[in-house]
């Protein structure tokens, strides 16, 4: 375990340097806006890898909430399957595909996030049981609000430059990203303060409220008139192929880092629940102890 | 000059919000590990 971390740890060092390298350097200079556009290939692989950790924490916080009950388990599996099914086929539908051509969007685009859902959710129900469950959702909340931050600090220093402006108010792009950012934060506001036995029910119920955000940041620039660029990847936008070869190899090497940092904040919440057990048990042979000395006199009388 | 300042700015920021959350990540491990040591210690205590 710890040997595959510390190859994983050397191979993400490489892959980002090398990442790094690519964008800086070798990435063709944007003419308009000339070298700040390098900012792309940080901001856009860190969205891309905030709302894949957020739709992970809907995912495992949906199976957490249905794996109260064997019931629930097989209703969600299959409202699973039928969004899954139901999302292709109304991906290909002429009048469907007529709506998204006005947004510039591709149905394979679409179909393929729609895909997303259902392999998602039987590869963590099958990886995680039980309480590994919210353990992943926690872990992936985290780890997504810090990538989420990334978003929202690079966006702006991008902006100031190019638009002129820091942030653009009202823009249904940017506020809905803050809103996602904000209700993650609050998320784990409400796990880190909420002693009560329901904190994780209740957070996976927030969590699924809060995951219907993540849609609406990401179809935004193809439904909304926004002044964010448009989408580079599955229609909308075009970009240089040696551009594109680049971010995708900054993804990648995000995607590493962000499972290395989700494994070490999965292996701390797995010793940090072994503490609260551990002190659980002190505190009931504390309790058995001073229960035995108690009843100690009244056996005495007893007898 | 001005574009430069911008990029590295968004790149230093990238790496700091990074940074801080890996130090908070050990520092949080570092006192799990020493409340499971003592945790460990007052059970041999015990026994």
């Amino acid at each position: 375990m710890k040997r595959g971390f510390i190859i994983l740890s050397v191979i993400t060092a490489c892959l980002l340097a090398y990442a790094g390298y690519q964008a800086l350097v070798v990435a063709p200079t944007e003419r308009t806006m000339g070298d700040v556009q390098r900012i792309f290939y940080y901001h856009v692989p860190s969205a891309w890898t905030a709302f894949l950790l957020f739709f992970i924490n809907f995912v495992a916080s949906v199976q957490f909430l249905a794996s109260a009950k064997p019931s629930r388990q097989a209703v969600a599996k299959w409202i699973v399957i039928a969004i899954a099914i139901i999302g292709v086929i109304a991906a290909f539908l002429p009048a469907v595909q007529e709506q998204l051509k006005s947004t510039g969007m591709r149905p394979s685009a679409l179909a393929t996030t729609v895909l997303m859902l259902p392999v998602f959710y039987f590869l963590i129900g099958k990886w995680f049981p039980g309480q590994r469950l919210d353990m992943l959702a926690v872990t992936a909340a985290e780890v997504g609000v810090v990538f989420c931050t990334v978003v929202l600090v690079t966006g702006p220093i991008w902006a100031r430059p190019v638009w002129g402006i820091w942030w653009a108010t009202g823009d249904i792009r940017l506020t809905s990203t803050l809103v996602l950012w904000l209700i993650y934060v609050s998320y784990l506001v409400l796990r880190r303060f909420s002693n009560s036995a329901q904190t994780q029910m209740l957070a996976a119920a927030l969590a699924v409220f809060g995951a219907l955000d993540v849609p609406l940041v990401y179809f935004s620039i193809w439904f909304f008139r926004t002044q964010h660029p448009q989408p580079v990847i599955g229609g909308g936008g075009s970009i240089d192929p040696r551009m594109l070869h680049i971010l995708l190899i900054n993804w990648v090497s995000f995607l590493c880092f962000a499972f290395l940092v989700c494994w070490a904040r999965f292996r701390l919440e797995l010793l940090r629940r072994q503490v609260e057990d551990e002190y659980a048990m002190e505190s009931l042979g504390e309790a058995a102890s001073t229960g035995a000395r108690a009843s100690l006199p009244l056996k005495r009388n007893a007898s | 000059m001005n574009a430069i300042k911008f990029l590295a700015a968004a790149y230093i920021a990238t790496w700091l919000i990074h940074g801080t959350y890996l130090t908070t990540l050990v520092g949080r491990f570092q006192r799990v590990r020493r409340e499971l040591a003592e945790l460990g210690k007052s059970g041999q205590r015990r026994m």
